[in-house]
């Protein structure tokens, strides 16, 4: 068999953080490869470098036995290779038919018309041929999530790619969607198209692969046939057991006292019945993969996105009409996923970014005039404790900063608010390693002055590392608890991955399938 | 039928029902307003507010919005006129073309400032606002053009007894109608207009829509501005078509296209156009105090954008990333 697509030594790095090291795997005509990883082990990456999101810093890749370096998403549509992201690319304001053939729509007649007969006729045929019942004319928007998904595929049955690559495929998906998206993956590598199928629910990659890519910080730690694999084999590489990060020791002890209680938070397609209680100098960690709803939680705590049942009590008492101000009264305090949109104010000097939001506090006289002098003392002093690194505060752009400098600034924002408890949304993203032992230390002395912190990381080490408690959220669920003396980073991933099974157990991948669907 | 259904049919629908409630209310007001004749003049003053909002709606549909069209107009009208009264003394069909011409270049400009200079289109459609508005009261020291006698005839002329500008209207939303449903260009306006970003990565020239619908614009102001000349009997001053934009804009927004782009179409635009001088006229028919009307149009163009905003709210709730599937009938 020849291979359709073969990478040879790539490597891919960004701002000197290399994403993809050295990988070199193959793709053979009507072959289904499954690629695992934990988050943040490359697997985008290198589907992006495939195509043609990013650019490769080094390596080769051969097309068809031709060299293949696509420069952008169309070169890769150009040759046979069709994308399916994890997020839709759809119109919600077209039909099926002309999301299909929105780039590429047959023409007719003297005036060159849309050849709307022709566009029916072959999207009812391309929906047929995916199960899917659907008019040709309906709106996208008026199509439910899964069937969206299925469009997108449809899309790409209609490229005719020879290469399909399914980035998490099956997360709005219903059970018997999903069962439909099988037998279609199936058709496509009876009929000599390669498929390369990303997913965290190793089940099914156990179920359709051919042979399996396990991803681990950048490197391809094993590729083998689909025989050779089982969920805890697969489990045990994706963690590895080469982790050496330094973590500051956990001293402080959390009290007894609960200051933030969520019961039965519901959303509708988001998150399903969350109870968590956080107490007085703890750090509850929450571990999750990506799209387990943790972000969202978090916005919903911080009353950024509405929920429709279940309350939350901070102190003991309800918190009524939830909203960012009420949550800022409330002494909370919550540090997004991305500062650099939501964060900061990047053109701002960091003075006054620090004192964004203990302004009202700083307004002393009768009219409510900021007392400057204080605040920038205030200022100051935090860019001190912080080891915060930066020229003059007063006048330096937020902009300017290392992105572990900027995240101190994210920090101590909220810090001189004084919060009682503190939210954190991947607090060490992109963080250097000296920086980030710099925020575990910091996390650990908020705490031991009482504060309770929430803390939300796609790196279990981390949590590991410097919480008390940890939680696991699996699609929008709490999927297992863990105290400290529980934490065993193999048990916590397990959970990630909703397989509860014990090591040495015999796996029965359809029962797996079935828990998950349910 | 649930009440909520009712209410979103209610919603989707906003301007026809408000368009039917305020003439039936203006009818009872004055019988009068009934009458035939009054039909038709309002249509045919609908017709130039109508011609530049469906320009306007290429644009919207984009997610952009023309600030220019007033001036737009006005510019166009004033070369023509000065081409008409100078030595060369341009007859009007070339006049017109020339007037065209000026108003598709201004698109360009506009298009050029938005796609390549990347700058808003609201701030690059302000500047050539104030540059056309300029640039006309310079050419012409703020004086008023008299066109010949010849602009006048054209503007009398009609066909099987409907008027000119209703004829030049109904021209202009066949053809924009057509573009729009028929046409690759018109469907990836739609698609631009709904998320540029998957746009550009399902292989659409965005650029190129995005310029089109900027010339689509400028082309529809210079017409109806010289449209307009010729029923003020060849007269034209510095105030003409001051202000037009905002009757445009309202025009479309009432018919149902978003300012948020993406949505909206060509029959709900003339629906605005036609209920904004339905309300003018009716207004005026009723003798309602001449200080007080503008506050009525806005306080409808208020109501009608009010309900654009809960529509967009609408939709950005179906476009919400699920984690999830749904459970049918939870």
């Amino acid at each position: 068999m020849s291979d359709l697509l073969e990478i040879r030594n790539i490597t891919k790095s960004f701002f000197g953080v290399p994403a993809v090291k050295d990988v070199s795997l193959a793709v053979s005509a009507g072959q289904v490869l499954g690629l695992i990883g934990q988050n943040g082990a490359g697997k985008s990456t290198l589907m992006n470098l495939i195509g043609g999101v990013v650019l490769q810093d080094s390596g080769e890749m051969f097309f068809k036995s031709q060299p293949y370096h696509p420069r952008q998403p169309a070169d890769a549509y150009e040759v046979g290779i069709a994308f399916i992201h994890q997020e839709l690319n759809l119109f919600m304001n077209l039909t099926i038919a002309e999301n299909i053939f929105i780039s590429n729509f047959p023409r007719r007649g003297f005036l060159r018309t849309i050849d709307r007969a022709a566009i029916h006729q072959r999207t009812h045929d391309l929906l047929q041929s995916v199960g899917l019942d659907l008019s040709p004319e309906m709106l996208v928007e008026r199509i439910s999530p899964g069937e969206r998904q299925l469009v997108e595929i449809t899309k790409a049955l209609y490229q005719d790619a020879s290469l399909i690559i399914f980035d998490e495929p099956t997360t709005s998906l219903t059970a018997r969607e999903t069962e439909r998206l099988f037998a279609i993956i199936r058709q496509l590598k009876t009929g000599g198209k390669s498929v390369i199928y990303i997913s965290h629910i190793l089940g099914d990659v156990l179920k359709l692969s051919d042979s399996v890519a396990i991803m681990r910080d950048g490197q391809l730690v094993a590729l083998d046939t689909v025989n050779n694999f089982d969920i805890n084999r697969m489990i045990s590489l994706m963690v590895g057991r080469s982790i050496e990060q330094l973590y500051p020791p956990r001293t402080a002890t959390p009290s007894e006292k609960q200051v933030l209680v969520l019961k039965h938070i519901s959303s509708p397609g988001v998150v399903e019945d969350i109870n968590l209680t956080l107490n007085e100098g703890e750090v509850l960690g929450i571990f999750g993969l990506m799209g387990s709803g943790r972000t969202e939680l978090a916005r919903m705590i911080f009353g950024l996105d509405p929920f429709e049942g279940g309350e939350i009590l901070i102190d003991g008492k309800p918190m009524r009409d939830p909203s960012a101000r009420t949550s800022i009264r409330h002494r909370m305090a919550f540090v997004t996923e991305n500062r650099r949109e939501e964060g900061l104010l990047m053109n701002i000097d960091i003075a006054n970014n620090i004192g964004l939001v203990a302004l009202p506090t700083f307004a002393r006289t009768a009219l409510n005039i900021v007392d400057r002098n204080s605040l920038m003392e205030a200022a100051r002093e935090m860019v001190k404790a912080l080891q915060l690194r930066s020229g003059n505060i007063e006048q330096q752009s937020a902009k300017s900063l290392s992105g572990g400098n900027q995240q101190k600034v994210v920090i101590a924002k909220w810090l001189l608010s004084e919060p009682a408890i503190f939210i954190m949304d991947e607090p060490t993203r992109g963080i250097d390693v000296g920086a980030k032992y710099e925020i575990y230390s910091l996390i650990n002395q908020i705490s031991a002055e009482g504060s309770a912190i929430l803390i939300i990381s796609s790196e279990l080490e981390e949590l590991i590392g410097i919480c008390d408690r940890i939680l696991v959220m699996s699609r929008g669920e709490i999927f297992g608890e863990f105290t400290r003396d529980q934490f065993h980073d193999e048990r916590i991933l397990r959970a990630a991955f909703r397989e509860q099974e014990l090591p040495n157990t015999d796996v029965h991948h359809d029962a797996i399938i079935q828990t998950e669907n349910t | 039928m649930t009440r909520q259904k009712i209410g979103e049919l209610l919603l989707n629908n906003s301007t026809i029902v408000l368009f039917i409630i305020l003439f039936i209310v203006f009818g009872l007001w004055s019988p009068r307003f009934f009458l035939p004749e009054n039909m038709v003049d309002i249509v045919k003053q609908a017709a130039f507010t109508g011609i530049v909002a469906v320009g306007m709606t290429f644009v919207l549909l984009t997610g952009g919005i023309d600030l220019s069209v007033g001036s737009n107009m006005y510019l166009s009208a004033v070369v023509a006129g000065l081409l008409i009264n100078s030595s060369l003394q341009l007859a009007i069909l070339p006049a017109l073309l020339v007037t065209l011409l000026i108003g598709v270049v201004i698109g360009a400009f506009n298009a050029f400032c938005v796609v390549r200079l990347h700058i808003l289109p609201f701030m690059t459609t302000l500047a050539t606002l104030v540059i056309c508005r300029g640039l006309g009261t310079a050419l012409t020291s703020s004086q008023q053009i008299d066109f010949p006698e010849s602009m006048n005839t054209f503007g009398q002329i009609q066909l099987l007894g409907i008027p000119m500008p209703v004829i030049v209207f109904l021209i202009v939303i066949a053809v924009a109608y057509f573009i729009l449903v028929r046409t690759p260009l018109g469907r990836q306006i739609y698609a631009v207009g709904n998320d540029r970003e998957v746009a550009k990565k399902a292989g659409i020239n965005t650029g190129r829509v995005l310029t089109s619908v900027y010339m689509m614009s400028g082309f529809c102001a210079a017409l109806a501005g010289f449209v307009l000349v010729s029923q003020l009997g060849g007269r034209l001053d510095h105030s003409f078509a001051q202000g037009n934009e905002f009757d445009a804009i309202a025009a479309a927004v009432l018919g149902g296209t978003s300012l948020f782009g993406g949505v909206g179409n060509v029959l709900g635009t003339v629906i605005g156009a036609l209920l904004i001088q339905m309300v003018q006229t009716g207004l005026s028919f009723n003798l309602v105090n001449l200080y007080l009307q503008p506050m009525v149009q806005a306080a409808i163009i208020f109501l009608a954008i009010f309900f654009d905003s809960l529509r967009a709210g609408n939709l950005k709730r179906l476009k919400r990333r699920f984690i999830r599937p749904l459970e049918a009938g939870r």
